[in-house]
């Protein structure tokens, strides 16, 4: 019953940004971030100290310290598997070990010896979801304005914030993302009241005292852009610039242009916002942009070739559909609700269809959330688009759209080569679904993050409780 | 130019608005799902006489002359009835000059009367019909008071008339929201709520003193169906402790006619909630503690307290889908899905689709005139494409009151347009 963007916010979270001027803008742009080794790849590609990210200390800041959990040598069978890149296979097995998956097999391929055996009749095993647009710890429940920490809502460029540095770690919202939904990655993102709202964090959906804990090993950040109604709305109402869409694009430009001056200069001061956007440019940050309307991200694209970057995805997009050539051509995925729209002006022409027009013409799709209710079901969320472009004969198979929800995020979050689908090497990031994953009558049976099981159905001590629910009404209950 | 647009759009809606006469139909060969809460039935009828439900069953005669409709075994059930929705208040939620939900910078606030901003011919409206939403509670939204204002009951058919009730209930928060709006806390939201009905008492026995009141003349006179229980007194209430109080209030206000809305934490107080007989119109899928107010959220809210014994049905449909009444058979169905989750409480199916059906409509005084197949009932009939409660189903045919109702809307229409990217004729403007 809200606004905008995102943010399906609770009534009182609503309440409190209005208060605070800020509306509720979400957004999104990713950032993943820490490696496993303490300096980053591109520093080690390019010796340019400006554009690796390393702290004045010569080490990657805020590193990753999450660590698998130990798991068992595991075979599923028989089952339906989803391998989250497009394949199917009935009567099939999935087999992972020491974390990884090992091998996917069917009924003519002889499964492996493995001591610990699930039984998946009847079931469904897909990959783990990836919500690729969340604001789970930096808009935690409860939604108090004490927990606002999304929008750094005084500057319309904050290119130099971290949404790591916002992450409650104990946000309840991550463990019914995995119990209900499946989530075992996810990104976390500013929102979407500046034009730039900072880095992005991708991380593991296992529960830690620390964000670092969380901190996907390995994810590329990625940087959150926002067009259209908010970032206007927000500067424009205090009378500072950008109050309009031409106004948004003098800012982005003369930010990007700034940028690039500081990167050829190497004697210029460190500057946390514009080392972030020379990351950008360096193709080493994920530009994750949410713009709602077709004519608004064709003028992104082209400012990004005007740049020197690339956008990764447009989130929200609920025109995509319109300009699915051109996303396709571009290279750019469209991050989007399944039927969300009339929410606001630049949401007025959604439909159901988005998701299911941009396949058909090529188009990366990605089915997200931005909320903390919607996260729960991503999997509902995509067979409702699926089905709307069906009833227009626009057929898409299911196996197809299970990758909307899995490996097309991986991708546009730069985290593909080690999960997203089930493949031998990549994480064993798995869902046991008690029934198909596309209908509303199914949850989540088991789910395993690293191959450590971490939530099980059936065994009510396999599920996380955060240190806030404890002792209070319900906690440990299902939910 | 403008002019000739709107001279044309009005021709346009004045043909549109052209109320088609209620229809006999015959549907036969079909898995009926009546509301009530019983299971689908297959091989069974609908028969729908002058707008009426006349007969339902699988011997169900078929009268002579009167159209067929073979639905080929495809589910048919009453429309779906949205409990406490915004539909037809506004057109974009971000427009103010568009919506008509709340209204902060009145001088009124539970005088406010739904019923004349409803638009029938809102997108909303038009694409919810099309979800096989075809009867709404519409209620006001909090502006300056804890009383938000006078709710309607609606129907859905694309003619001019969509209230069917209006000042049907009034809206209070008595929660987080209605101790803010009240300055501050839950004390001020109790002295205001009993300072209002006693104002309301005293006008209704006419000793109101307007000098003296706090209220206006309007907001006191709105009050008194309520204190004599002749309006509904609908209660935005969550923690348990305030589903309480809510319930002592007719120990003080013995007539009172109550209704919860929210209450994720009636699974705590349920026997309680049975035992005063208060319906509640629950948020079916409320799992997270979005607030202190909220902290025992669960899915299995709503199951719990069906299971002791409380006429629940869902509403709001806040969660994720941003509240569009077309998600109530999915929330519907999530609620179904709970039956395989160990330790879980769900609904059985028929159970699920009551709550969007038989239930709101029983919870607003309408039982057995909406919200189920029965004979007597208003031909209101959803053809479903599948099965109504899973995701990928949408109705392929909807009646509202006898009359065939057109399925299209500005959604449906940017669906054809963009059915394909080719202009190498022309642009995509002409393509209409």
């Amino acid at each position: 019953m809200f606004l905008p963007d995102t943010v399906r916010l609770p009534r009182a979270k609503a309440l409190l940004m209005c208060m605070g001027g800020a509306f509720a803008l979400s957004a999104c742009t990713a950032a993943g971030s820490g490696e496993g080794s303490l300096k980053s790849a591109s520093a080690a590609d390019t010796g340019d100290t400006r554009t690796e990210f390393l702290g004045e200390d010569g080490n990657v800041p805020f590193p990753s310290t999450y660590r698998a959990y130990p798991g068992a040598d595991t075979l599923i069978i028989p089952t339906t598997v989803f391998d989250g890149a497009g394949g199917r296979i009935d009567n099939g097995w999935v087999h992972f070990r020491d974390g990884k998956i090992v091998a996917v097999g069917g009924p003519t391929t002889a499964p492996p010896e493995v001591a610990n055996v699930v039984d998946g009749s009847d079931k469904f095993v897909t990959p783990g979801i990836i919500d690729i647009h969340s604001h789970l710890g930096d808009y935690p429940s409860p939604s108090v304005p004490a927990h606002g920490d999304g929008n750094e809502a005084t500057s319309p460029t904050t290119p130099d914030v971290w949404t790591e540095h916002s992450v409650w770690p104990q946000d309840p919202g991550f463990s019914r993302a995995m119990a209900n939904g499946g989530i075992t990655s996810l990104q976390i993102l500013p929102g979407s009241a500046n034009l730039m709202g900072g880095r992005s964090v991708t991380l593991k959906n296992v529960p830690s005292r620390t964000v670092q804990g969380m901190k996907f090993p390995g994810a590329p950040y990625g940087f959150k852009m926002a067009c259209g109604e908010n970032p206007k709305r927000v500067y424009g109402g205090r009378g500072r610039k950008p109050s309009t869409r031409m106004g948004n694009f003098a800012v982005n430009r003369q930010t990007w242009l700034d940028a690039i001056a500081y990167g050829e200069n190497d004697d210029a001061k460190r500057d946390l916002g514009k080392e972030t956007l020379v990351g950008v440019l360096d193709g080493d940050i994920l530009v994750h942009n949410h713009c709602y309307r077709a004519d608004e991200m064709a003028l992104v694209m082209d400012m990004a070739k005007e740049m020197g970057y690339k956008v990764s995805a447009f989130h929200h997009a609920v025109e995509a559909y319109k300009i699915g050539d051109l996303l396709r051509e571009n290279g750019v995925c469209s991050a989007i609700w399944a039927d969300w729209y009339g929410f606001k002006m630049e949401s007025y022409d959604g439909i159901p269809q988005n998701a299911a027009y941009l396949q058909r013409e090529g188009a990366c799709v990605v089915i997200h959330s931005d909320d903390e209710n919607s996260i729960q079901r991503l999997n509902q969320e995509a067979a409702k688009a699926q089905a709307a472009g069906a009833r227009m004969g626009v057929n898409i198979s299911d196996a197809d759209v299970i990758s909307w929800i899995t490996l097309n995020a991986a991708k546009a979050m730069g985290i593909d080569d080690m999960t997203g689908s089930l493949e031998p090497g990549k994480m064993a990031d798995v869902v046991l679904w008690n029934g198909d994953p596309l209908s509303v009558y199914s949850r989540p049976e088991k789910v395993w993050v690293d191959g450590a099981l971490l939530y099980d159905a059936n065994d009510p001590k396999r599920r996380p409780v955060s240190d806030f629910e404890l002792g209070q009404p319900g906690a440990g209950d299902v939910k | 130019m403008m002019k000739r647009l709107l001279t044309s759009a009005a021709c346009a809606a004045i043909a549109l608005a052209a109320p088609a006469a209620a229809q006999d139909v015959a549907i036969v060969n079909a898995t009926v799902a009546s509301g009530d809460g019983s299971e689908p039935v297959a091989g069974s009828r609908v028969i729908v006489r002058n707008g009426t439900v006349s007969v339902v069953g699988p011997n169900a005669p078929v009268p002579a002359n009167i159209p067929t409709i073979d639905a080929g075994g495809a589910f048919v059930t009453p429309g779906i009835v949205a409990a406490v929705t915004d539909l037809g208040l506004y057109d974009v939620g971000a427009v103010g000059a568009s919506n008509d939900k709340s209204a902060g910078d009145a001088r009124f606030n539970a005088a406010l009367d739904v019923a004349p901003a409803i638009n029938p011919s809102s997108q909303h409206v038009k694409v919810s019909r099309a979800g096989g939403v075809t009867r709404a509670l519409v209620t006001p939204s909090h502006g300056n008071s804890l009383f938000a204002g006078q709710g309607a009951v609606i129907d859905l058919g694309a003619d001019a008339n969509a209230v069917m009730q209006a000042r049907a209930f009034q809206l209070v928060d008595l929660g987080e929201t209605g101790a803010r709006l009240s300055g501050g806390s839950r004390t001020a939201a109790y002295v205001e709520l009993e300072n209002a009905l006693r104002e309301a008492r005293a006008f209704a026995a006419g000793s109101w003193e307007g000098g003296e009141a706090l209220l206006t003349r309007s907001d006191a006179a709105a009050l008194v169906p309520v204190i004599n229980g002749s309006q509904q007194l609908y209660v935005e209430v969550e923690r348990a402790a305030d589903i309480r109080n809510v319930l002592g209030l007719k120990r003080t206000y013995l007539k009172l006619d109550l209704v919860l809305v929210g209450a994720s934490e009636g699974w705590l107080v349920a026997s309680e909630i049975a035992a005063a007989r208060v319906p509640v119109i629950a948020d079916a899928l409320d799992d997270l503690p979005a607030s202190f107010e909220q902290l025992g959220a669960t899915q299995s809210n709503v199951g719990r307290m069906a299971a002791a014994g409380v006429k629940v049905a869902i509403g709001r449909m806040s969660g994720g889908t941003d509240g569009h009444p077309r998600s109530a058979a999915q929330f519907a169905g999530n609620l179904v899905a709970l039956g395989k989750v160990p330790g879980a409480s769900g609904l059985s199916w028929g159970q699920a689709f009551a709550t969007i059906s038989s239930i709101p409509a029983e919870i607003a005084g309408h039982g057995g005139k909406f919200g189920v197949l029965k004979a007597g009932a208003i031909g209101d009939v959803v053809i479903w494409d599948g099965d109504p409660l899973e995701v990928d189903s949408v109705p392929s045919r909807v009646f509202i009151a006898g009359i065939e109702q057109p399925l299209d809307n500005h959604q449906s229409e940017l669906a054809k347009r963009y059915l394909d990217l080719d202009e190498s004729q022309l642009p995509k403007a002409y393509d209409w």
